[in-house]
């Protein structure tokens, strides 16, 4: 057992299906259930929160490895266990999402048709999430991972706009076919180190040729869930599709756990695989920041700009890991931590211009900050963010790429700190769109500024980009043990081949 | 006194039958048929007890033997059984072909069933196939009005006569090269490996047995049959003779014929590719949910087969794992079939069953689970009795299957995502009539089976791979 004396993990991953449960059986007529199953989804979602912020306080730095570790026999017979615990890197993550989940929520007021279903798959998918960051043991990890789909699926399906069936095909078959892929290589690791637990795993020495091969699998599986450029055709579709609440998840969290996936796997597995697939993800990261801008200046839809904003920066993220540098991975895992935030504030933003009946083609829109100041306010401060303003999280983590880059490649860090510059263009176009042209109709001007509600979950949004962006210590120090870990770890495990390699040759 | 109890659940089950029999025809004034089938469904609860608590033994001078194995396939027979039973208690009342004499044909069925998972003889297990062969071909035609089931049942006949036919066939020849019927004597004898008439033998009897499984290519009657039977008794054809014959079939190739691996094992991987290409493939274009779900089962057979390929206890334990979850999800999943009723009418079109999640959320999502369960995706059982028989197939070195597998995995989960899609995202107004609480039982059983399974997966394994022992020795 861990050293609080009770599984806090476990609690965190299943309080929230707890809540599922109750929420799908809820009764009453269809408004008073749509109020009920949000509450009580509200309230197991803070509570959840509550359990990670005392997780947070309890968590030692120091420790490079994991902690709160659980550790139960699970599928017997065949020496899997069921096994959770967190480090640095992943505690930030599992609190991204217990963060967002109940801003996900708030944000979920218009939902009033089958709401209990709604409600219940939302607290299912932060279930699912959760315990795909806690899990350290691969096959319950896989477990977790592809599950996310069950949920996602129906939310975009079901509560979706228009094209909203294609795009939940899309996502769940496009997720699918990668993922298979892990299976596979799920199944070779099982085989060959005859272990799945993570911890192991990550120091296991995998030869050089069947590395290739399983880089290739979690390249498949992680770059479609990361939105890798030209894995990433279904995202836009299921951005611009799913309801506001699904796509905050989506972008926010979801879209972090390919990143993550690369960080926990592929990189401290596979080094040899890793660096020779270097200059292959730099030029894909590099592709997704400059094309992908371009590609986002030409929406003509505000959340698929957004959406399309939110693939480039996965192409700073990927840059960053793939440095194997500290300041590149640090980066990298800042920049998730802050994308996940400032997207969600502009997912959140977009929202309230469809909770007031307009739609979000960017020609309909205009001069909204004549009468909704507030929201032109936190439009322009989560656009700025974005774009990686100083003083905001988006500016440390692209930062931080960008100096780990620089000590590998200069025209990566060129290219990729491009971004910062065309992720201006973008954002500038997508505020002067929504915010300043002239009236497109007069029914604008009747469109009433922010409500509480749009407050609470906006405020602590903002406060925590800003919090990150001034005082990003707060957090880092948490990941500095693992990732300088697993930077020295790259590095060692690269040099002892090369010392065998050469010990051979001789 | 050992073998009397080890061969009471057969005595209990055929004289059972017999006196539900005579009960039936004497009360003939009065609808016994409710009656009837309480009476079998508890036979067949306390047959499954007592099977379970039968010690091991080998009976009749070596013709039936009864093991591990034996007793956790006839589990799965019984199982699937009794939920078949419970599903027809309404739905043949409703559809007006509510027989007394059903629920005994399907005890005679099973009693065929326990006989041929047992047989340790070539001559018991046809005893045990024909028996259970017989009882199945008029259960099939069961709606004897409908052209559609008597056209099923005819084809069932002639089909399944042309498959024993075969499996006979094949025991002569193996019986004129190796002189004996006994399976152990057999194995001993292919110890030194066997001539081409054996050989031939051997594979005449794996047709037969993979006519019964309906493994492609020899699948063309289940879509028809499957379609054309009345759902209820579709139901039945789904799980227990299933398991019956692949349990038969691992028991065959794994004792008498266990030498021979390097032979056969071609023929089974042959066997496994095709009915996972088949199931995949064909059932993408089909509209109505019983033809969906002869596909689906091809294709299910196929990933059950590849634990047989690899000719090792793991093998047999994965293989074994599978058709247990596979048999609780059909139930459930025709469970679901039999409760899409309209009107009074039976309906199957996957297309009737547009905007059910609006209008019955507990049916569509326990519809929605089995299928997910199906196409394999994790926290549900199916997943994780893919995830075996991918680990056994892999770990023994067939990665080109182990890779087929999975890509057909991936086109199958196409179909099954299309039923959820029509559910849950099409516009509709099913307006189905009240699910039949016996439907229900069935449906919300096989659904927790299959949600809960990944809480406590241990219990299985560990019947799975003392069956899987017990049978490998």
């Amino acid at each position: 057992m861990n050293q609080l004396g009770f599984p806090i993990l476990s609690l965190i991953t299943y309080l929230p299906l707890l809540g599922a449960f109750i929420v799908a059986t809820l009764s009453g007529n269809d408004e008073k259930v749509a109020c009920k199953a949000r509450n009580v989804s509200l309230i197991f979602s803070l509570i959840v929160l509550a359990l990670g912020v005392f997780l947070w306080t309890q968590f030692n730095p120091a420790i490079a490895g994991y902690q709160f570790v659980e550790v139960m026999p699970w599928l017997s017979g065949v020496n899997i266990e069921y096994r959770m615990g967190v480090d640095g890197i992943s505690l930030f993550l599992i609190m991204l999402t217990l963060l967002l989940t109940p801003v996900a929520i708030i944000a979920s007021h218009g939902i009033k048709t089958r709401a209990r279903s709604f409600f219940a798959a939302m607290l299912l998918l932060e279930t699912m999430t959760v315990g795909m960051f806690a899990a350290t043991d691969f096959v319950l990890f896989y477990v977790f991972f592809e599950a996310v789909l069950l949920p996602m699926y129906l939310i975009i399906g079901v509560w979706g706009g228009e094209k909203r069936v294609y795009a939940a095909v899309k996502f769940f078959l496009f997720t699918l076919a990668g993922s298979l892929f892990m299976l596979l290589a799920v199944v070779w690791i099982w085989r060959n180190l005859g272990t799945t637990n993570m911890a192991v795993m990550t120091h296991a020495r995998i030869p050089a040729q069947a590395q290739t091969w399983l880089f290739l699998a979690f390249l498949a599986a992680f770059g479609v869930k990361a939105a890798v450029w030209p894995l990433h055709t279904w995202l836009p579709d299921a951005y611009g599709e799913a309801p506001v609440p699904g796509t905050i998840m989506l972008a926010a969290v979801l879209s972090k756990m390919g990143a993550y996936g690369f960080l926990r796997f592929a990189i401290p597995m596979l080094p040899q695989a890793s660096a020779s697939f270097e200059p292959l993800m730099f030029v894909l990261g590099v592709v997704a920041v400059i094309y992908i801008s371009y590609v986002a200046l030409a929406q003509t839809d505000m959340k698929r700009m957004i959406a399309y904003s939110s693939v480039a920066h996965m192409g700073v993220i990927i840059i960053g890991l793939f440095t194997f540098t500290v300041e590149g991975v640090e980066g990298a895992l800042f920049q998730m931590l802050s994308h996940g935030l400032v997207i969600a504030g502009l997912f959140i933003c977009a929202g309230v211009i469809t909770s007031r009946g307009e739609t979000l083609t960017l020609r309909n829109l205009g001069s909204l900050a004549v009468n909704m100041p507030v929201f032109a306010a936190a439009l322009l401060f989560f656009t700025l963010a974005n774009m990686g303003l100083p003083g905001t999280s988006g500016f440390i983590g692209e930062i931080l790429v960008i100096v780990g880059a620089l000590k590998v490649n200069f025209w990566v860090s060129l290219l990729g700190g491009a971004g910062m510059v065309l992720g201006v263009t973008y954002s500038l176009v997508l505020v002067r769109a929504v915010l300043f042209e002239k009236y497109a109709r007069p029914k604008l001007m009747e469109l009433k500024d922010l409500t509480g509600r749009e407050y609470a979950m906006l405020l602590p949004l903002a406060v925590l980009v800003m919090w990150l962006g001034v005082y990003p210590s707060s957090f880092t120090h948490a990941f500095d043990a693992p990732v300088a870990a697993l930077v020295q770890a790259h590095t060692a495990a690269l040099n002892s081949h090369t010392a065998i390699a050469m010990v051979t040759a001789q | 006194m050992t073998d009397f109890y080890s061969l009471l659940p057969a005595l209990f089950l055929g004289l059972g039958g017999m006196i539900l029999l005579l009960g039936g025809v004497l009360a003939k004034g009065s609808n016994t048929t409710p009656a009837v089938t309480f009476g079998a469904v508890l036979l067949l609860i306390i047959a499954a007890v007592l099977s379970l608590l039968a010690p091991d033994a080998l009976l009749f001078g070596g013709l039936l033997k009864t093991s591990l194995f034996t007793r956790y396939a006839d589990t799965l027979v019984y199982l699937g059984a009794i939920a078949a039973l419970i599903l027809s208690l309404d739905y043949n009342k409703r559809e007006q072909i509510s027989r007394f004499e059903y629920p005994i044909l399907v005890l005679f069925a099973v009693l065929g069933m326990t006989v041929m998972i047992s047989a340790a003889d070539m001559m018991s297990l046809y005893i045990g196939f024909e028996l259970q062969s017989l009882a199945l071909y008029i259960c099939a035609a069961l709606a004897r009005d409908s052209v559609r089931s008597t056209e099923a049942g005819l084809k069932y006949f002639v089909l399944g006569a042309l498959a024993s036919g075969l499996l006979l066939y094949g025991i002569s020849l193996v019986y004129g090269f190796a002189g004996t019927t006994n399976f152990a004597a057999l194995a001993g004898i292919f110890q030194q490996g066997a001539g081409s008439g054996a050989i031939a033998g051997v594979v005449f009897v794996l047709v037969g047995l993979a006519f019964k499984i309906s493994a492609a290519p020899f699948h063309m009657w289940a879509p028809d049959v499957y379609e054309g039977a009345p759902s209820s008794v579709t139901a039945l054809f789904a799980t227990a003779p299933k398991a019956a014959a692949m349990a038969l079939l691992l028991s065959v190739m794994a004792g008498p014929f266990g030498h021979l691996t390097g032979q056969w094992e071609i023929l089974i991987q042959i066997l496994a590719v095709l009915s996972m290409v088949i199931g995949g493939l064909a059932a993408i274009g089909q509209s109505n949910i019983k033809r969906l779900f002869a596909y689906s089962s091809i294709g299910h057979m196929g990933y059950a087969l590849m634990g047989l390929v690899t000719g090792t206890v793991a093998g047999i334990q994965a293989s074994l794992v599978y058709i247990a979850i596979y048999v609780v999800m059909s139930f459930g999943a025709f469970a679901c079939v039999i409760a899409m009723r309209r009107n009074g009418q039976a309906v199957e079109q996957i297309g009737d069953l547009a905007g059910l999640a609006a209008e019955h959320p507990g049916f569509a999502f326990a519809f929605a689970v089995l299928m997910w369960s199906m196409a394999g995706i994790p926290p549900l059982a199916g997943f994780f009795a893919k995830l075996y028989v991918f680990y056994t197939a892999f770990n023994a070195g067939y990665e080109t299957l182990a890779i087929i597998a999975i890509v057909t995995s991936v086109i199958s989960a196409f179909y099954y995502l299309r039923v959820i899609k029509v559910m849950y995202f099409d516009k509709g107004q099913p307006q189905f009539d009240k699910t039949s609480a016996g439907a229900g039982f069935v449906m919300a059983v096989s659904a927790f089976a299959v949600m809960f399974f990944v809480v406590i997966p241990g219990p299985l394994m560990t019947a799975a791979g003392a069956a899987a022992k017990a049978l490998m020795g």
